[in-house]
């Protein structure tokens, strides 16, 4: 939604769109506390994602999982300088009212946390707060941008500290704009029916060679290599979530993962400071484990 | 630097932040650029972009990277530098509610509030008169730097509702706002041809 005033307009797609591009080559942290906030800050984060529980904690305790408290995200907010995104669960635009009430500077509308609709994402094009959304391929990438997203990002799997789903994602959705900047006009009316989404994004994707808004990675990134398999595979910049304040000795990882990701080609860089860094999170397989990334529609 | 053959390579500081749509607008102007994450290929580039992002994240890496004290260096020297929003961060004498650790280059002499502007839902877009344009250049404004002192050596180039937004001192340019993300490359031509960085 943009309002104008006569000597600027606010809540433009530029605006919105263009934050994304700020955070570009840097690492989003998941932070549960105020001093989390500052650790993630003092390590170089570009950004940080305020919630109650770690995707980690979530999966363990079950139940419903929901927005946070605002009492915590301010204390987030008063606690860093950096920009502070927020989780509203899926179709629930008034949680997302009351984020973009708070100042948060990004809404995730997250299947990490328990979904309020089973068949409508949020219309984000009704508020001023941009939006990033999770997606496994391009077709979900692209319902999401045409409902406003302006970042999307892997779902991977979230609280697993395992890369496979993430990589899954990435390949599928790069895959995908690969073979559409290939096809003829003929073919991409196919691909906006095989995606079931909507042809003008499918037609501009075949004209750009690139998604509309920019792609991260998310789900799954516990080392300093993961985040670099992330860029190298094609995401603009990583999330990580419990990979850092589950792993045994927080900041020095946390460090890591940032330069891992800046010099993500460089491999004699990674090998330094992939050194010394303590037990990373303890991963689970895919076997068993709950599939967050399957919510959302 | 270059013979006189060979394009001048402009360096896009690429750290954190915006750096590839720098890139794109260097390369629409005709110009050749470079990305830059270390000391060799700060030694390899005769001009640098200094792009927007988390100022605070690229401090950080500077460091990390090698790249502060030479890139201090080559400041000294004269080297063209274009800084916009967490790169006007960088290059200002005085940072506003930064954090305490933050120290930058102080090599223009303004004093800047970090988020001067407010937060992500107060960012905005508006058309500002620059010297040396004819017609006026749309500006996106992202958690955007406000300066609230530029100092006699600076040249303020534009200003939105009275604040400088668009200044230079020397052969370092810097803006509050984002010329890489709109389509409009006239900022981006006007560091080459003013810099000489075009043989």
């Amino acid at each position: 939604m943009t309002s104008e005033s006569k000597s600027r307009i606010t809540g433009t797609v530029q605006v919105k769109r263009g934050l994304a591009e700020m955070l570009k080559g840097g690492v989003i942290m998941d932070v549960v506390t105020s001093d989390q906030a500052k650790i993630a800050e003092d390590a170089g984060a570009c950004a940080v994602m305020a919630l109650e529980r770690v995707p980690a904690d979530i999966r363990r305790d079950g139940g419903v999982s929901r927005m946070s408290d605002p009492e915590m995200i301010e204390g987030i907010k008063a606690a860093v300088t950096i920009p502070v995104m927020a989780k509203a669960r899926i179709g629930h635009f008034v949680e997302a009212q009351i984020l973009q009430a708070l100042g948060v500077d990004y809404v995730d509308e997250s299947e990490v946390l328990t979904p309020a609709d089973e068949t409508h994402h949020i219309d984000k094009w009704a508020f001023t707060v941009p939006f990033v959304c999770g997606a496994t391929n391009l077709g979900e990438a692209l319902r999401r941008i045409s409902e406003g997203a302006c970042l999307i990002r892997s779902k991977g799997e979230a609280g697993t500290g395992n890369i496979v789903e993430a990589v899954r994602h990435l390949r599928s959705i790069i895959g995908d704009i690969r073979k559409i900047t290939q096809a003829d006009n003929a073919e991409l009316f196919q691909w906006a029916k095989t995606l079931q989404a909507p042809l003008p994004l499918v037609q501009e994707i075949a004209e750009t060679g690139w998604l509309q808004v920019p792609l991260f990675c998310a789900g799954g990134i516990a080392t300093p290599a993961d985040a670099a398999l992330a860029m190298q595979l094609g995401a603009e910049a990583v999330f990580v979530g419990s990979g850092i304040f589950k792993s045994d000795d927080p900041s020095p990882r946390a460090k890591a993962i940032v330069e891992a990701t800046t010099h993500f080609r460089d491999a004699d860089i990674l090998a330094k400071v992939s050194r010394g860094l303590g037990a990373p999170m303890t991963g689970i397989g895919m076997d068993d484990t709950v599939k967050f990334a399957e919510r959302g529609w | 630097m270059g013979s006189p053959q060979v394009r001048p390579v402009i360096g896009v500081l690429a750290l954190q932040g915006a750096f590839a749509a720098h890139e794109r607008a260097l390369a629409s102007v005709g110009a050749a650029t470079r990305q830059v994450r270390t000391p060799g290929d700060l030694a390899a580039v005769e001009a640098l972009v200094m792009p927007g992002g988390e100022s605070t994240t690229m401090a950080r890496l500077l460091h990390t990277s090698g790249l502060f004290t030479p890139l201090a260096a080559r400041l000294a020297e004269g080297m063209p530098v274009f800084g916009t929003c967490a790169g006007m961060i960088l290059l200002a004498t005085e940072v506003l509610d930064g954090r305490a650790d933050q120290h930058g280059f102080a090599a223009v002499d303004i004093a800047v509030r970090r988020n001067g502007y407010g937060r992500q839902i107060d960012s905005f877009e508006a058309d500002i008169e620059v010297v040396g344009l004819e017609t006026p250049f749309h500006a996106v404004f992202i958690r955007a730097p406000k300066v609230e002192r530029a100092g006699s050596a600076v040249t303020v180039l534009a200003e939105h509702e009275g604040v400088p937004v668009l200044a230079r001192q020397g052969a370092i340019t810097v803006a509050s706002f984002h010329p890489e993300l709109t389509p409009d490359p006239r900022l981006h031509g006007l560091f080459v041809t003013d810099n000489d960085l075009t043989k």
